[in-house]
Formats: structure tokens, sequence, C-alpha cells
């Protein structure tokens, strides 16, 4: 909302799929007492405060280290998904449907007759790849026109308030209904292309809010004074300090998108064959769930695993950066 | 107070008019909708042309959303292609759906903060880690498999509860829907709670507080819950415009006849007059339940007043 | 020509099942209550519940049970059969004198006359109107000046109808049509109350017609409830004291229903539910042969399916589909393998015949590799099936089909399912002729006649012929069959039409689809017409 009478929790509102990245942002935007002291010129000395803090901190973490590791599993795996199976995904022998584990199938068959583990290893990929990409999509357009509204605001910052005001009105779920539903590719750009569309403003609302808070801040004021430009202000010294409220939003968010690809997936406007993700299998797969969950459990367990662990990397690189709870 | 109000309420203007529009425009993108009510034959094209023409889809975009604006204020909402006043299925499909939001702000509240504020207060304990992996675990599993798993469980079979909800849709039968419903935001609320409980309770005025001798529960209602609360509120605000609207696959898995089943059978039958008619109301819904929670933040904060 | 008659099955059949709870608390049963009220589920009806607008299944079961018309297909049988019509002359197959039987009234008392048909016809068939059933009327002699293809509309009514008394009519078609008088059971040809016309709004929120039963009340969107109508004049009275329809998204969800015993009836068991079905329901499940088939369609605009050798392609694509694996194991047993374009529910007389398609349909790999190699290979290397995946469950079958192909050609990307978000879209890229690959085709009979099964959707510029598929031969056959006024002989020119569709592999049939309904204890005496409907009036409660 505009006009935020109360500026900590300012950046806070959402919808359904937003309500990941809000509640980082309650928590993220207290960040605002960075440790700064006289380094505003001086970059060289900003890697010992927050950030190097931060990583001794998470270094030490037990939840970052887990929730790390299943994360470069992943990446792994969709890298390089044939080295932990054999077969091809796509093929598909009606003759073993809804069949439980068997030799080169631990996870059983699905209602066609495909291997769940070769397709939930396969699944990976698509969806860390829709997951990641969204999140880069949304970060970087929400913190350029966040942050470019906050940092000169007036009527800048008017329009993006009143803009993201109406992304945020229409419901996420709906949105993709219509938006997907008249999409013919089968690639996962649209899907893509649409959590970005409706997802930035959550994230500009935040970058927006620390760009605010960061502008305020002396070495700041010192630097304008100074007469360094607009670019360098918000590259140079700007853009480093509120960027942490939106990478630990981000990592939340990446999560949220992996789960909502599965749910337009179940609403039938989700990526389409042959492509092969978490999200196809769950929703082909919840009509049987009375004869065959094993080919509901497998990918929904996968799906559940990974955005677990983007959120708890997420909470994790929060705490850290939150020199309040040190 | 009363200005802010006011200025808060001429903001929204801009936001209802953008937010329609845009709404209206990504229904129009889905294209023509007469050949879906035909059936598997094409239409013939003179009744096609004059259905376009009575729905006014012969017309260019703009006008069609300037006529319809037009209408809406005079509280004309159209009509839905099999012949029934889009205000008449408001009137059916709000109540149930406004049910079911209550429902499930009610297990948001109760549950959410009542968690919230117990792992708050024990920061690291054995219940905070169990309640906070809770929490992550039905985040991250899909509302949809959360919805069919317990549907198949409670309904059939235990046999617990009724698997769909009749069209009544008493508050009785809306309780799992409304669990479902609010099972994710349910988990930030607590997790939220909880991190703003945490925070507070080193607080300075905490700390007054309880120097001064006050009894605990004193301290963790009167001071502590009622500061913690603020950025909750914000949430469970903005959620309830989300809940109304986002209830499509909890509306569709138990059969309720709400909003988001009207405006699922609306986006299939690509029926512009129902779509943008009820997310017209939703945006309204959204903004006032926003404006609403700027104003419980004075009452929640003293330190906060309106010019 | 205006041949098309259709019927919507698949987007709505699928979305429903029967529920039937105790209305009105659930007690109160006892060895066959006549005064019971079973509740059935339902689908939302696409467009207002008039005789002649509605062209689906959801609202044509509604109209079933309140309307009556000339003729009935019998519930068993299929055949026409006389029900308000006491006879129907011709003697040329072109001019039809009509009597209606004395005796008939609407519910709210006014007589079934004459007139209550020919106004109903002229309102059906009046472009103002709206009536997307209107092509019904089409080979009435005036339609074109009533329904023009472009332009206004220079007459009021049909100038093929006449009343000529109280209780007869005649019609005059515009050409020779021997089977006329049996395609008088579709509903859009129902009598309509005078309250139809005067107050219009009045009637749609609760229709009054002729049948069975009475509309009591009508949540649109939500339920609707019927009663017996006491003082129904017909000799099919109901054997129970009305029906609650309900309305559900979701036919899974209907299906739960019915297993949590909150329902007794289930009239469309979802796919997934098949394997079940025997365990959960025993011997309380129907599976009746309907006449309905699954085809899949070719865009013949497309000159890359449209090329002198793509019938090889369509003739090995059909021979690449394990029809029997996947009516077994996806669909159970319901559906059983197309041999060829019509319905066994037509029976040998009326057209039907078994292996018809011949080695076209049957599975085999290397014959279908070689066939689609000879035709130049699959058009792009890939093929796309188009289906809606909106409703029905045809996102299981269309995967099957295409794991099928791609086994049998041994590449795992020829053949990949497309799904379309919408119906109305999956139809705009129809008629628009956007599709680039095969697509879905569905087809419910609209009356059980050869006849119904080959004009519709072969016949050059047909309204259901999707692919625009057209040969002159067909053509040529049809309109040589229809003309004749032997019925036998009628049937065998339709067949010998069918063989040019058989030899150009116009359209690959997959399968006929039985009608299934589950129900629960409450019930007996449970049928399904040939139009996968249930008898509702002769259901038992109790």
């Amino acid at each position: 909302m505009p006009e935020q009478p109360y500026e900590p929790e300012g950046a806070i509102a959402g919808t359904g799929m937003g309500g990941a990245m809000d509640l980082g942002a309650s928590e993220a935007v207290t960040l605002e007492k960075t440790p700064g002291g006289p380094d505003g010129t001086g970059p060289a000395e900003k890697p010992r405060s927050l950030w190097s803090d931060a990583w001794r901190d998470l270094r030490r973490n037990p939840v970052f280290i887990l929730s790390a590791l299943v994360i470069l599993f992943l990446v792994f795996i969709s890298l390089w998904p044939g080295a932990i199976t054999s077969g091809s995904p796509l093929t598909c022998d009606l003759a073993k449907a809804q069949q439980g584990s068997g030799p080169g199938a631990p996870f059983g068959y699905n209602g066609q007759g495909c291997n769940v583990y070769t397709r939930t290893v396969y699944g990976a990929r698509t969806s860390v790849t829709v997951g990641v990409l969204a999140t880069l999509g949304v970060a970087v357009l929400g913190s350029v026109l966040g942050g470019l509204a906050g940092f000169f605001g007036r009527s800048w910052d008017s329009l993006l308030s009143r803009t993201t005001d109406i992304f945020f009105a229409i419901p996420v779920v709906l949105g993709g209904l219509v938006l997907l539903s008249v999409v013919t590719s089968n690639t996962v750009w649209p899907v893509i292309g649409f959590m970005v569309l409706l997802g930035w403003p959550q994230i500009s609302r935040i970058a927006r809010g620390s760009v605010i808070t960061a502008k305020q801040n002396d070495y700041v004021q010192a630097a304008r004074a100074l007469g360094a430009s607009n670019s360098r202000l918000l590259l140079r010294h700007i853009a480093p300090n509120a960027v942490a409220p939106v990478i630990v939003v981000a990592t939340i968010a990446l999560g949220t998108y992996i789960a909502l690809e599965a749910t337009l997936s179940y609403l039938g406007v989700g990526l389409k064959p042959p492509s092969v993700s978490w999200g196809i299998d769950i929703s082909a797969a919840s009509p049987y769930i009375r004869n065959a969950p094993h080919a509901l459990l497998w990918p929904s367990g996968a799906l559940a695993i990974t955005v677990l662990a983007f959120i708890m990397l997420g909470d994790a690189v929060r705490d850290a950066l939150d020199p309040k709870l040190r | 107070m009363g200005r802010y109000v006011v200025r808060r309420l001429l903001q929204m203007i801009p936001v209802f008019i953008g937010a329609t529009l845009l709404i209206f425009l990504m229904v129009n993108v889905m294209g023509d909708p007469i050949a879906g009510l035909c059936g598997e034959r094409q239409c013939d094209p003179a009744t096609a042309a004059q259905l376009k023409k009575e729905f006014g889809l012969d017309k260019p975009v703009w006008q069609q959303y300037l006529t319809y604006m037009g209408n809406v204020f005079t509280g004309d909402f159209g009509t839905a292609f099999n012949g029934q006043k889009v205000t008449e299925l408001m009137a059916t499909a709000f109540p149930v759906t406004i049910r079911l939001t209550l429902v499930a702000i009610l297990f948001e509240i109760v549950i959410g903060i009542t968690l919230g504020v117990v792992t708050g207060l024990r920061r690291g304990s054995p219940e905070d880690t169990g309640v906070l992996l809770l929490t992550l675990v039905v985040i991250s599993v899909p509302t949809f498999v959360t919805g069919l798993l317990l549907q198949l469980l409670l309904g059939v079979k235990w046999g617990w509860i009724k698997p769909s909800v009749s069209p009544e849709a008493t508050f009785g039968e809306l309780i799992l829907p409304g669990l479902v419903l609010a099972s994710v935001s349910l988990a930030y609320v607590t997790r939220l709670t909880r991190t703003s409980i945490a925070e507070n309770k080193r607080s300075d005025y905490v700390r007054t507080a309880v120097a001064k001798g006050l009894p605990r529960h004193r301290v963790v209602t009167r001071h502590l819950l009622r500061n913690s609360l603020i950025p909750v509120v914000t949430f469970i605000g903005t959620d309830v415009g989300a809940l109304m609207g986002g209830a499509i696959v909890t509306e569709r898995i138990f059969n309720i006849h709400g909003v988001g089943y009207q405006l699922y059978q609306g986006i299939l039958r690509q029926n512009t007059q129902t779509v943008v008619g009820f997310v017209t109301v939703l945006v309204l819904v959204f903004l006032l339940a926003n404006l609403i929670v700027d104003l419980l933040y004075a009452v929640l904060d003293p330190r906060i007043r309106y010019a | 020509m205006r041949g098309a008659r259709h019927a919507r099955w698949a987007a709505g059949a699928a979305a429903v099942a029967l529920v039937a709870t105790g209305c009105g608390g659930g007690g109160g049963s006892g060895g066959g209550d006549s005064g019971a009220v079973l509740s059935a589920s339902w689908g939302d009806p696409q467009n207002p519940l008039e005789p002649a607008n509605t062209n689906e299944v959801q609202g044509g079961k509604v109209l079933d049970m309140v309307f009556r018309g000339l003729k009935r297909y019998n519930p068993q049988t299929g055949a026409a059969e006389d029900m308000l019509a006491e006879k129907i002359d011709t003697t040329d197959s072109q001019n039809f004198t009509i009597t209606v039987k004395d005796g008939w009234t609407f519910s709210n008392g006014e007589k079934v006359t004459a007139k209550s048909f020919v106004d109903a016809w002229n309102y059906g068939a009046s472009l103002k109107n709206n009536q997307k059933n209107a092509y019904f009327f089409g080979y009435i002699d005036g339609y074109d000046k009533v329904h023009p293809d472009s332009g206004k509309q220079t007459a009021d009514t049909l100038s093929g109808l006449k009343v000529t008394g109280d209780r007869t009519f005649t019609v005059k078609l515009s050409q020779k049509f021997s089977t006329f008088p049996d395609t008088l059971g579709y509903v859009a040809f129902a009598p309509l109350p005078q309250a139809f016309f005067s107050d219009h709004a009045g009637w749609l929120s609760k229709p009054v017609g002729n049948g069975p039963y009475t509309i009591q009340s009508y949540t649109k969107g939500s339920q609707m409830e019927l009663r017996t109508w006491a003082d129904y004049p017909g000799e099919d009275k109901a054997d129970n004291g009305g029906v609650t329809l309900k309305v559900y998204t979701d036919n899974n969800t209907a299906y739960t229903d019915l297993l949590a015993g909150n329902l007794d009836l289930v009239d469309d068991v979802p796919a997934a539910q098949l394997k079940n079905v025997k365990n959960d329901l025993g011997d309380r499940y129907l599976n009746t042969p309907a006449g309905i088939i699954q085809t899949l369609a070719f865009p013949f605009y497309d000159p890359q399916w449209n090329k002198p050798d793509s019938d090889k392609v369509r003739k090995g694509l059909s021979m690449a589909i394990n029809r029997k694996q996947i009516t077994d194991t996806i669909f159970q047993k319901t559906r059983t393998p197309a041999t060829d374009w019509t319905s066994p529910v037509l029976g040998k007389d009326g057209g039907f015949q078994d292996g018809l398609c011949g080695d076209g349909c049957d599975y085999n790999p290397t014959e279908a590799k070689k066939l689609i190699k000879e035709g130049g290979g699959l058009p792009g290397g890939q093929v796309k099936i188009s289906y809606n995946a909106d409703t029905g469950s045809h996102q299981q079958w269309v995967d099957a089909v295409c794991n099928s192909i791609n086994n049998a050609l041994g590449n795992t990307k020829a053949c990949v399912g497309n799904p379309i978000g919408t119906f109305a879209d999956f139809r705009n890229q129809i008629t628009e002729r956007k599709m680039s690959g095969p697509f879905r085709a569905g087809w419910q009979m609209d009356y059980p006649l050869i006849q119904n099964f080959l004009q519709p959707l072969y016949y050059t510029n047909a309204s259901s012929n999707d692919g625009k598929w057209s040969n002159k031969q067909f053509d040529q056959l049809v309109n040589q069959a229809n003309a004749e006024s032997d019925t036998g002989k009628a049937v065998q020119t339709f067949q010998k039409a069918e063989e040019v569709v058989r030899d150009n592999m116009a359209a690959i049939p997959l399968w006929y689809q039985n009608g299934s309904a589950g129900y629960s204890q409450r019930l007996s005496n449970v049928k399904l017409n040939p139009f996968s409907v249930p008898v509702y009036n002769e259901i038992k409660v109790g």
C-alpha cells in the first residue's frame, strides 16, 4: 500500500503465492541497520561487514548445509539426469500401468506405464528451470523497477505503487488460468513469463522499501554531498546494501514458483507434454490416488523436498543476514 | 484520519480501473467465446454473428471496456452465456465463498497465531523445531495434493466427513475445505507470528513491563502480542482477497459452488462478463481489506497517527 | 446441405455423475417408495434451457425429463417410437402430415396441440432467437428465409409448416428425406407452451413442459429439483417421487461422494476410478453400449496432411494404435475398439458393420511403420494430437495413444499430446482451421440412424466436418441414400459411403464408448439409454 504508515512492515502485502515473500519481506526489511561505519566511500571494507559475517554464520548452520546439499544434488540431476537413471522418461508401456516397484523401476509405474523413478529424476530439470528462471526474472524486473521507484520517489514512486497494487489485486491462480489457457507452445517460457508478469510486484515492493531505507543512510547522503552521480549512488552505494532482502525473498519465492507450476498443471494450464515435470506427473497421477498412490507420492515428495530446501535456504540466509537475531 | 481515508479512497480509483482493465484485456486475449457454445460443431455463421453482436463482442476492445464499466456503475454486470444475470451468480456465489473465507481466516487466527506465540516464546525448543518443520512441509506440498489426500482419507476411507459440500454450504461442511484453503497461509501466519514475537520479546518495552512485575500473561497479551500482531494483521488482511479469489482449487476439489467455481467456469467458457464481474468485486474487496488493515495499525500501535 | 446434427458429449458428459442423497434428510425409505426423491449429479448447462438451444448432454438430460416429443427413442433399443404422434403420413418422403395424440397437456394445464409444435419449431428456426440448434429445422421448406447464412431474415415463420387442424399439421421439406420422422425424437422438436412466448424470462427460470417431471426449483449453477408430475398423461410415468440434479465440477468428486454414501448414482464414472468400480460397487454398476464413437480427425486444409499419399500415413497411424490395450487398461473395458465409423447400438439392420475397417484398425506396428514411410513420413516429423484439457479425461487416452504410436514407431517423440486449455478455444482453433495435426473428435448420436454418424461428420462442409474432408463420391452416395425411401436400401447405400470413408481413412476410429453408471443400494432398475443418459423415470428408490 502506498503512504506506508509504518515503514518496516510497509513492504508487506501479497496474494496467494506471495505469502512466502511477504513473510520474508517483513523480516528482511529490518536489515536496514547494516553496520556501515564510515565506509561510505570505501567498498573495499564492505565484504567484512554484513556478507562475511553472514557467510561465517551460514557455514556453521546445519540447516543451511543440508538445504544447500539438497539443492546441489538437484542441480546435478538437472544437468545430468542420465547419471542416475537409464532409459528415457518418455518410454512408457501401458502393459505396466500402475504397477508397483520392480527391477529398474524402484518407484513403480504410473497410469500410463511410465517409469516413475525416471520421470521424477528427469522432472527435476524442468521444475528447477522454471523455479530458477522465474525467480531470476522476477528478481531482476522487480528490483530494477522497485529500486528506481524507491530512489527517484515522487511520481515514479506513485506510478509504481499503483501498478503493483493493480497486479496484487488479481489472484495469481486466476491470472494463470486466463493467460495460460490460450498458450499453445509446449516450452517452459509461457509459464515462466506468466510468473514473472504476476510476480515482479512482490519483489519490487521489497526493493523499493530497502532502497528507501538505504537512501537515508549517512554514507549515501555523504556520497551525494560529494557529488556522486545518481547511477553511481544507486549502483555503488545503495544496491549492495539493499539487495540482501531481495535475495532472501527470492530464494523463498523460488520454492513457491515450483509449487505453483504443479497447481497450474492440475488446472490444465501448466506445462505441456513432452515436457517432463513434477507438476505434470502430480496432476496426471492425482485421479489415480487410490490405485497407484506411489505415482502421486514420489513426484509430490520430490517437489516438497525441493521447495523445502529452497525455503530453508532462504530462512537460513535471512537469519544470517539479520543482525538483530545475532 | 478522515482526510487520510479520503485520500486512500481516491487512490483506489486508478488501481480499480487499472485492475479491471487488465483482467478485461486478459480475458479478451483468450479469444472468441462463441465457438465453444455450439458443442462439437461449427456455429452457423448467422447465429454466431448475431450472438457476437448481442454480447457486444463485435466492437473494439476499448469500446467494450467502456461500455462494460459504464454498465457496472449502474449496477449492471451483464449476462452470462447461459442467460443468467452475473449479479444473480454473485448473489449465490459470494455468500458461500465468504463463509469459506471466514472459516479459513478463523483457522489462520486461532491455530496460526497460537502456534506462532507458543513457538515464538520458546524459540529453539523441540516444540518450536517441530512446528517449524510442520509449517515448512505444509507450505511445500501443493494445496491440491493436500486437499485430495484429506478428502480421500477423511471423506471416504474413514468416513468422518462428507467428501463434498452441498449447495447450502453450511459452516460445518466447510471446516475441511476451509482448513485446506487456509493451510498454506496458516503456516505463514505461524512463522510470521513466531518471528515477530521472538523479536519483540527482547524489546525494551517488554523488558520494562517484566521489570514492573506485571504477570506474564499480561505481558504477553497486552504488550508483546499487541505489537507483534502488526505484520500478522497485514498478512491476514491482504490474504482475504487472495483467499476469496484463490479458492479455485479448493472449491473444485470439494465441489463448492462459490466464487472460485464461477470464475473457473467463466474462464473455461471464456465468459468475459462473469470473469470480469467477479474479479471487479474481488479487486474492491482487496482494496478495502488493505485500507482496513492500514487503519488497524493505528489501533494496534498507538505511535501511528494518520493525518 | 445442412445435414449435420450433433451433440456434444465429451465436455459435458464427463463432468457428471449422479448423486442421490435421501433428499430431505435421507430417511423414509422402505420398499419401492414411489414418492421418494433421488438426487443425481449434473453439469451446469452451457446455454439457456430452451429445447432448440440445448446442444449438450447436461441440458439435454433435463429436457428429456421435462419434455416429450412426437417420437421417443426406446430407452433399450433406441428405436424411434410414437409418443405424442398419433401418425405421421407421407407418400413422397418430402411432404408429411402429422397428427398429434389427444389428451396431452403441459404441466400448467395447457393443451398440447399442433400449434404447440409449429410455434416451437418456428421459434427454433428463426435467426433472431439465437437458437443454436436452428439447423435441425434446415430441411424444412423456407428455412433459408427464416435463417439465412448472412443478412437479415426475410420471414418469421417456416413456409413449410402449416397448422391444418387442432391436432394436425403438415411439414414440407426442401428435399426428400425418408427418415425424417425418426429424427423427431430429438429434443429440439419438442412442443412449447404459450407461456414460453408470453413470459420468456419467467419460463427460463423455471421451464414448463409436458414430460413426466416438472421443475420445482432451479438454482442455476448449483442444483435443480424435479418432481414427478402427478397428472402426467403419458404411459412412462415416473416410478419415483422426483430427481434432484446437483452440479458437480469434477466427476471424481461425484464418484467420491457416491462412495461416501453421500450419493446414489454416478452416470459417468471417471476413467481413473474404473479399476475400483467392481470393488466399490459390486453389481451396482452399469456399463451399457451407447451411441458414442471417439475418432481422430485430420486437418485436410493443411497441405501437409492432404498429399496424395497422406491416406497411407493416416492408415499407418491408425495401425500404430493398440486399441485393445488402451481400452482394457485406461478404460477398463468400458470402451470397445472400433472397427467401423458408426456404433453397435445401431444394430446390424441399422447399419453397424463389425469389422468394416478391416486391417486398418488392427494393431500392427511393422505395417504401420512401413505405411507411414511409404506415405512420406509424419508431417514435420511429429504428430501432435490436440484435445481440450478442461473437461473429460482426454489427457489419459491421448497420452496412451501417443505412447502406443511412439512404441510402434520406435521413436519417443513421434507423437505428443497437445492439450488446449478450454473447450471454447479448442473449438475456435478448429473453426479457424488452425489445427496442424490430428485432433480429438467425439461424436454422440442425436438419433440412432447411420445417417447421423456419417453425414454430419464427413459430408462436404457439414457443420461437424471439423477436418474439412471432402469427397465427391461420398457426398453422392449420401444424397442417394437420403432420397431412398426403402430403409434397408438407404442403409446399404450409407454403408457404401462409409466404405469411402474407410478407403481414405478420413478419420481414425478409436473406440465405441459405453455409458457407465454406478449407484447406491437405495436404487434399483437403473438403466442407461443409448444416449448414455440414465432413464430417470424408471428408477425405483428404496
